[in-house]
């Protein structure tokens, strides 16, 4: 059975793989040797035999056809409706057909899936919400996405993001040392500004573990300086651990569910080793989704929960601000009409559209509600993994149209995105339509805005 | 023949239709699966029945739902053909005659010219739905012969019925038994093609909802904005 050399059916478990992989530029080997992988149809037909069970074998067989779905989906409005884009087209010319045919497919066909799970749906599950059946097509194409990876057939990106998964647990390079390090340095970094700041590791029984995307302390390690001056003023007692701070899963994105638990573990891991009262995680939409809303059930826990009850930044900022904890100079409120990006992860998929309208309501003058909004919100168009695919670039940058035009019509200039792929999207499309947008977490925005307390702001020179 | 149709065959097709459905159901629960669903069902209980229960009640609401609103003409067109092809057997007066007679139960009837103004009603609608899957790009490229061959179990017994009743095709006894024998028919395929829908709906719609009143959101707020 021909197996490439770097395109193959074996995940990326060493770390010279991973250079390997890393060493082929926009992975063009890799697409090359794709061409010659050759589809194990028994294996493929067992798992089917074995993990699809009635909701999704239902869902593949009672569809009407109605075309309902077609106007829920963000790629099929973006794309002049054309037909191939509905989702219950895309889903039962792909999935449906495997199944059909058992797992007998060939290599084109295999391509074709993965292109189709890749670049033309996000996961944002908005379908699902529209389908009068309640037939979700987010997560059978999470589904197919699992059975193409499990042959080999994944974009090369996402084979390397769930490699980093498995070998630095995090999607990203960061090695324990790398993360541990950046905590002291941020906290030293802002030390002068905000007396007594720390970063604390692995303390035992705080109220809050924090954790974080690795894109933060790799790229943006103000981000993590600002949470923990954010903590400090709120008079948190927090912590993050040493191991097991990363929430994110590129291995969720690309239906690697061995590295997915592999990943989530090492989060529950380290609730169980530093008993805190609770979790936050940073403003990372599809790390809350992996770590906390699908994790437990990677990980085999039976009352689908986390060890310790967890949340989104945005229900702690939420809180803080209805308790008191943070409180905002009503002179530097956001004057100028504002809108909010509903992150699909955790508004539509995780319930969470009140807390940020909280938000809202204490730090913006003029917010502005996109149309539609909420749980039925567009997805930012780069969600699911496909802002990081180089091969799907083209097709990224068309869905990018409509958020485009749903910031466009509330005439608002500031985008608050508190979600790591939103923020990405809405960044590319300011640069790729050029509309005079800008875009934000909450964080930069609260420390503007945010009252200190006297005994926290640092002596008179 | 028509002591045929309305008398074992009958039985043979109420038999079918209740024990396939009841067999429907409990294939569809056995193969639910906690892990590969990724829904705690059992450990809460109470928070996936409330959310199967707002899942189903908000969708049979005509207008119920953003995608109902959304899509006003295709709502009217769903309810207004689901409305008569369910209701309109049931409380047909000719129909429960024939249960009082075989059977010796019936249920309330509504007048002949109701009846009528329903069957009318579903095949319009019917044939608008079918002209919908002509029409629209997105809808035909979705269709399959499949699709109309289901169309035409559906809608068989309602042309056979109206012309029938209305006396239209010259030989009323031959309209009748193909009445009869396509509602059989329409019965017997509940359990075994896409119509199935007619119990998987619920099925479908109260797993969903489970999965958002427990997983996705429900034991965090007032449970989905359908």
């Amino acid at each position: 059975m021909p197996e490439g050399i770097l395109c193959n059916k074996i995940p990326c478990k060493t770390k010279e793989m991973l250079n390997a992989l890393l060493s082929d530029k926009s992975g063009k080997q890799y697409y090359n040797e794709m061409n010659h992988l050759q589809i194990n149809t028994e294996a493929l037909a067992a798992t089917i035999k074995k993990t699809l069970k009635s909701r999704m074998k239902t869902w593949l067989e009672i569809c009407a056809h109605c075309g309902m779905c077609a106007d829920s989906c963000f790629l099929y409005l973006a794309n002049n409706k054309d037909p191939k884009q509905v989702p219950s087209y895309k889903i039962q010319s792909t999935l449906g057909e495997i199944v059909r045919r058992k797992g007998d497919v060939d290599n084109a066909f295999m391509q074709m899936c993965m292109d189709t799970a890749w670049s033309k749906c996000t996961c944002c599950n908005r379908c699902g919400s529209f389908c009068p059946f309640g037939i979700d097509m987010g997560v059978m194409f999470g589904y197919l996405r699992g059975l193409c990876f499990s042959q080999g057939f994944v974009p090369w990106e996402l084979k390397i993001g769930s490699g980093m998964h498995r070998i630095f647990h995090a999607q990203m390079d960061v090695t324990t040392e790398d993360w541990v390090e950046t905590c002291e340095w941020m906290a030293e970094e802002y030390e002068e500004d905000w007396p007594g700041l720390k970063i604390p590791v692995d303390v035992q029984n705080a109220d809050i573990m924090y954790t974080v995307n690795a894109r933060e302390p790799k790229h943006y390690p103000e981000d993590l300086a600002e949470a923990a001056i954010l903590f400090h003023i709120a008079g948190e007692n927090w912590t993050v651990p040493s191991e097991g701070w990363e929430e994110t899963s590129l291995a969720m994105f690309a239906g690697d569910w061995e590295a997915c638990k592999i990943q989530v573990n090492t989060v529950y891991d380290a609730m169980r080793r530093l008993k805190p009262k609770r979790m936050v995680v940073t403003e990372c939409g599809h790390a809350y989704r992996a770590t906390v809303i699908e994790g437990p059930y990677w990980a085999g826990l039976k009352d689908g929960k986390t060890p310790v009850p967890s949340f989104h930044y945005v229900e702690w900022v939420a809180e803080a601000l209805r308790t008191g904890k943070l409180k905002i100079d009503p002179s530097k409120k956001i004057k100028e009409p504002v809108t909010y990006q509903d992150s699909c992860n955790y508004i539509r998929n995780a319930g969470l559209a009140d807390c940020a309208r909280e938000i809202m309501s204490y730090i913006a003058e003029d917010f502005r509600e996109m149309t539609p909004c909420r749980e039925h919100n567009f997805c930012c168009g780069g969600g699911g993994g496909f802002n990081g695919l180089g091969r799907y670039r083209e097709q990224r940058n068309i869905g990018l149209k409509i958020k485009r035009d749903q910031i466009l019509a509330t005439e608002a200039k500031l985008v608050i995105a508190p979600c790591h792929n939103c923020w990405d999207a809405i960044r590319d499309l300011e640069e790729i339509f050029k509309v005079g947008i800008r875009w934000s977490f909450l964080k930069p925005l609260l420390l503007k805005m945010v009252v200190v307390p006297e005994h926290l702001k640092p002596p008179e020179e | 023949m028509y002591q045929f149709v309305t008398g074992p065959l009958a039985w043979v097709a109420f038999t079918v239709f209740f024990v396939g459905i009841i067999v429907r159901i409990v294939l569809y629960i056995r193969g639910l699966d906690w892990q590969l669903d990724r829904v705690a069902y059992r450990p809460h209980l109470k928070y996936g029945i409330k959310g199967a229960l707002r899942s189903i009640f908000f969708w049979l609401v005509p207008f119920g739902t953003q995608s109902w609103r959304y899509y006003k003409g295709m709502t009217i067109l769903v309810f207004v053909f689901h409305i008569g092809l369910i209701f309109t057997p049931i409380f047909l007066k000719g129909h429960n005659i024939i249960l009082e007679e075989r059977w010796g139960f019936s249920f309330p009837t509504i007048s002949e010219r109701t009846a009528d103004l329903m069957t009318i009603a579903v095949i319009i609608s019917g044939f608008i739905l079918l002209l919908r899957r002509i029409a629209f790009p997105e809808v035909r490229i979705l269709t399959t012969a499949y699709d109309v061959l289901i169309w035409a179990i559906a809608m068989a017994p309602f042309i056979t019925g109206f012309v029938a009743y209305h006396q239209m095709g010259g030989n009323y006894q031959f309209w009748l038994i193909l009445h009869i024998l396509s509602g059989e028919i329409m019965l017997m395929a509940i359990p075994f093609t896409k119509l199935s829908h007619f119990i998987l709906f619920f099925m479908s719609r109260m797993q969903l909802g489970m999965d958002f009143g427990i997983k996705r959101g429900g034991m965090k707020n007032k449970g989905f904005a359908w």
